[in-house]
C-alpha cells in the first residue's frame, strides 16, 4: 500500500496550439497525505488549475498529459481508461470550481443536479438519494433544504451556490476534494463562511483537500503544505510554516513582500518587477530569471535543480546551491535577457553586493 | 468657500426597476451618503459587492443621472450642465483593464482621446509629445504607442488606463477597483505607482476596493459602505485598530492574514447569512439581519451617523 494517497510524479501537461506547444505544467511532482490540506499558489497562467484538471483528467482539447504519473491509491490515473475514470471522478476525487455562477446548470433544479451525483455513484434508490441530498444540504448549512431542492440556481446567492457545489462534491464522501479557487468570486465575509465550512467538513469527514488559490491569506489559514508554482514549474514546496517564515525561492519571497498586510504599519510595498511570463516564449534557464532581482549568470543558462532545504522543504533556485552561487555571482553586464540590466534602479550595487 | 477639494452631500442614486406592467420600484443603490476629500488625500471606500461603492464613483463623475444630493468641487456645485468642464479635473480608472480599453484603438489614441475631446493641444506634435510624456510617467516605453491593447498584459493595460486618466492633469481620480483584476505580484507595482503619482502630482483619490488590506495600505481615511449607506468613516489606522460598527468588525476579522501563526490564533467572527436584496430592504438598520448585536430598536429605526471621536463617525444604535 502506498504511503501517500496521491502522488504526482514528473507530470507534464501541454496545450498544442497553432502558435506552438504551451507547456502549462512542466515536470511537477508532489505528494498528498491522507487528511491533509495541500495549497497550490501561483499567479494566473502558472499551471495551478491545469494540474487539477490533469488529476481529474478533464483537460479539454488541445490539452494533453505528455508524460508523468499520477498515482492514486497505487493506480496510475494517467493510464486509466475513461470507464475507470468515471468511477473515480465525483466518487473518489471530486472538484469544486471557481465560479459558482457558471458551474451549475441553470435549467435543472438544485435537487436534480445533486441527485445525479448520488444516483450515479451509489446503489441508493431515489427516495434514499433524496434523503441523502437533504442531509448534505443541511451539512453545508443551507436552510430549508427540502424547499431548496426544488429551486433553480438563479434563486441562490453566490455563497449559497458554492455551498451547493460543495455538497455535490461531498456526495460520495471522496478521499480527495480539489477546490479550484473556491472563494475567489465571493466577498470576504462569504469567503470566511465557506472556508470555515470546508475546515469543519474536513475535520468531520477526514478527506484530503487540494486548495488552489492565488490568495496567500487563504493558504495561511487553511493549508498544512504549500506548493508554489511559477510558469508551470514548482518553485518551492514545503510545510506552511516553512514557506511563510523560511522562503528559499526569490519568487516566494517577492510574493510575500508584495502583499499589503492589515496588521503592519504602512511601508512601501516591494513588488516583483517585470511582467508575467509568456508561456509561448519561455526564457532558457530559470523561468523566473527575467524578473528576479538576484539573477545570476547560471540562472539564464540552466534550470535550477530541486534543492532540499530541510526535511519539510524543497526549493528550486540556484541561490541555494552554494558553490554555484559563488561561481556565478557576477552578473553579465552585456546580458540583454536579464531584467536587471534593463532596469537601472534594480541594477544598483546593493543587489550585486549581496550576491558577491 | 470650503477647503475641501470635493464635497458630497446626501448623494442619492436610485435605479427604477419595473416589477410589473405599470409598476416600478426604486432600487436604492446609493442612499444619502456624504463625505469630503481634501487636496492630495486618499479616501478609501470599502464594502461587499452590491453595496453601491462603484455607483458612488460613477455618480460623482455623472455617468448616471443623479437622483438627489449635491456634489461640490472646490466649492462649486457640479451638475449635468457643467460636468464636461469638471471631467477635465476629475478622471476615472476602471476595474477591468480588459474591457475598459477599446480593442480597435492604438494605445496612443486611447491615451490621446481625452486630449482630442477637450481639444487641449495646439499641434499634432504637441499631442504626440503629451502622449509620450504620459506613457513615460506610467512606465511604458515610447514604442508601445502604436500597438493595440491585446498585446499587453493586465498590469500594463492598467498602466494605459492610468495614463489616460492623467491626460488632462486632473486633481482628483476615482479609482474603481483598479487592482482587483491583477495578480498579486503586479498589484504591488500598480499600488506603488498610485502612491508615487500622488506625491509628485498632488492627486486626490477616491479608492474603491473590496480588499481591506489594499485600501488600508493606500488610504488616509476609510469609509465602509453597507447597502447604499456609509456605516463607518474614520482615519485608516483608527478604523483598522479600533473599529466600532459590528459590520466593520466582522469585515476585518474575515480578512485572511497571510501568516500561518497569526491565522491560527486570530478569532474570526463569521457573519451568518447573505446580504439582503436591495429590492427588499429590511426595516430600520439594513445590517440588523446579519448583526450579532442587533436589538429591538434596530428593527424600528434607521441609525444615523454619529461622531464618536474626532473624525470617527459611525451609524449604529448600540455603541456608546
Amino acid at each position: 500500500m502506498a504511503k501517500y494517497l496521491l502522488s504526482v510524479k514528473n507530470l507534464r501537461t501541454s496545450f498544442f496550439t497553432s502558435a506552438g506547444e504551451v507547456k502549462a505544467v512542466d515536470d511537477i511532482s508532489f505528494n498528498l497525505e491522507k487528511g491533509k490540506v495541500l495549497g497550490i499558489v501561483g499567479e494566473s497562467g502558472s499551471g495551478k488549475s491545469v494540474t487539477a484538471y490533469s488529476i481529474m483528467r478533464i483537460l479539454s482539447n488541445p490539452g494533453k498529459i505528455v508524460s508523468g504519473k499520477i498515482l492514486f491509491n497505487g493506480e496510475d490515473l494517467v493510464l486509466a481508461n475513461e470507464f475507470a475514470m468515471r468511477k473515480i471522478r465525483g466518487n473518489k476525487i471530486s472538484i469544486i470550481f471557481q465560479d459558482p455562477m457558471t458551474s451549475l446548470n441553470p435549467v435543472y433544479t438544485i435537487g436534480n443536479q445533486l441527485l445525479e451525483a448520488i444516483l450515479l455513484h451509489t446503489d441508493n434508490d431515489k427516495v434514499k438519494a433524496k434523503a441523502r441530498a437533504i442531509e448534505l444540504l443541511t451539512l453545508v448549512g443551507v436552510n430549508e433544504p427540502e424547499k431548496r431542492l426544488k429551486q433553480y440556481p438563479y434563486e441562490f446567492s453566490g455563497g449559497m451556490r458554492q455551498r451547493v457545489m460543495i455538497a455535490m462534491a461531498l456526495a460520495c464522501e471522496p478521499d480527495i476534494l480539489i477546490a479550484d479557487e473556491p472563494t475567489t468570486a465571493l466577498d470576504v465575509t462569504i469567503q470566511a463562511q465557506i472556508l470555515e465550512l470546508m475546515q469543519s467538513i474536513q475535520k468531520k469527514m477526514g478527506m484530503a483537500i487540494i486548495l488552489i488559490t492565488h490568495d496567500l491569506g487563504v493558504v495561511a489559514n487553511m493549508c498544512d503544505e504549500i506548493l508554489v508554482m511559477y510558469a508551470g514549474k514548482v518553485a518551492e514546496r514545503g510545510t506552511a510554516k516553512e514557506i511563510f517564515y523560511n522562503p528559499h525561492h526569490e519568487y516566494t519571497k517577492g510574493l510575500l513582500n508584495s502583499i499589503p498586510n492589515l496588521e503592519e504599519e504602512h511601508k512601501k510595498l516591494t513588488p516583483i518587477e517585470g511582467n508575467p511570463i509568456d508561456l509561448l516564449n519561455m526564457p532558457s534557464g530559470c523561468s523566473f530569471s527575467p524578473r528576479c532581482s538576484k539573477c545570476m549568470k547560471i540562472c539564464l543558462e540552466e534550470f535550477p535543480p530541486e534543492q532540499r532545504i530541510n526535511e519539510e522543504h524543497i526549493a528550486s533556485c540556484w541561490i541555494n546551491v552554494k558553490n554555484k552561487a559563488e561561481e556565478n555571482a557576477v552578473i553579465d553586464e552585456n546580458c540583454t535577457v536579464c531584467f536587471n540590466n534593463n532596469k537601472d534602479k534594480l541594477h544598483d550595487d546593493k543587489v550585486r553586493g549581496k550576491i558577491l | 468657500m470650503s477647503k475641501a477639494l470635493l464635497e458630497v452631500k446626501e448623494l442619492k442614486q436610485y435605479f427604477p426597476i419595473s416589477t410589473g406592467l405599470f409598476k416600478t420600484i426604486n432600487l436604492k443603490a446609493v442612499d444619502g451618503i456624504s463625505f469630503s476629500i481634501e487636496h492630495g488625500e486618499t479616501l478609501g471606500l470599502v464594502g461587499e459587492s452590491g453595496c453601491g461603492k462603484s455607483t458612488v464613483g460613477r455618480a460623482l463623475i455623472q455617468l448616471y443621472k443623479v437622483t438627489g444630493g449635491q456634489i461640490f468641487f472646490e466649492g462649486n456645485e457640479i451638475n449635468a450642465k457643467n460636468i464636461k468642464d469638471y471631467r477635465k479635473v476629475m478622471a476615472m480608472v476602471f476595474q477591468d483593464p480588459y474591457s475598459s480599453l477599446d480593442p480597435r484603438m492604438t494605445v496612443g489614441d486611447i491615451i490621446g482621446e481625452p486630449l482630442d475631446i477637450h481639444k487641449t493641444y495646439k499641434s499634432k506634435q504637441n499631442r504626440r509629445d503629451r502622449i509620450q510624456q504620459l506613457m513615460e510617467i506610467v512606465g511604458l516605453s515610447n514604442e508601445h504607442a502604436n500597438r493595440y491593447p491585446h498585446e499587453f498584459s493586465g498590469g500594463q493595460r492598467q498602466r494605459i488606463g492610468i495614463a489616460r486618466a492623467l491626460a488632462l492633469n486632473p486633481k482628483f481620480i476615482i479609482c474603481d477597483e483598479p487592482v482587483s483584476a491583477l495578480d498579486v505580484s503586479i498589484q504591488a507595482q500598480i499600488i506603488n505607482m498610485f502612491e508615487e503619482l500622488q506625491e509628485s502630482l498632488n492627486l486626490a483619490y477616491l479608492f474603491i476596493a473590496h480588499d481591506l488590506s489594499v485600501v488600508k495600505h493606500i488610504s488616509k481615511r476609510i469609509a465602509v459602505m453597507y447597502m447604499g449607506k456609509i456605516v463607518e468613516l474614520a482615519s485608516s489606522d483608527e478604523l483598522i485598530n479600533s473599529p466600532l460598527h459590528p459590520y466593520t468588525v466582522s469585515l476585518l476579522s474575515a480578512v485572511p492574514v497571510p501568516d500561518p501563526n497569526i491565522a491560527k490564533t486570530k478569532k474570526r467572527i463569521v457573519l451568518q447569512g447573505d446580504i439582503p436584496s436591495p429590492m427588499n430592504m429590511p426595516s430600520g438598520c439594513p445590517f440588523r439581519t446579519r448583526c450579532p448585536k442587533a436589538t429591538e430598536i434596530c428593527a424600528k429605526e434607521l441609525p444615523l451617523l454619529r461622531e464618536m471621536s474626532q473624525g470617527h463617525t459611525v451609524a449604529c444604535h448600540n455603541i456608546d
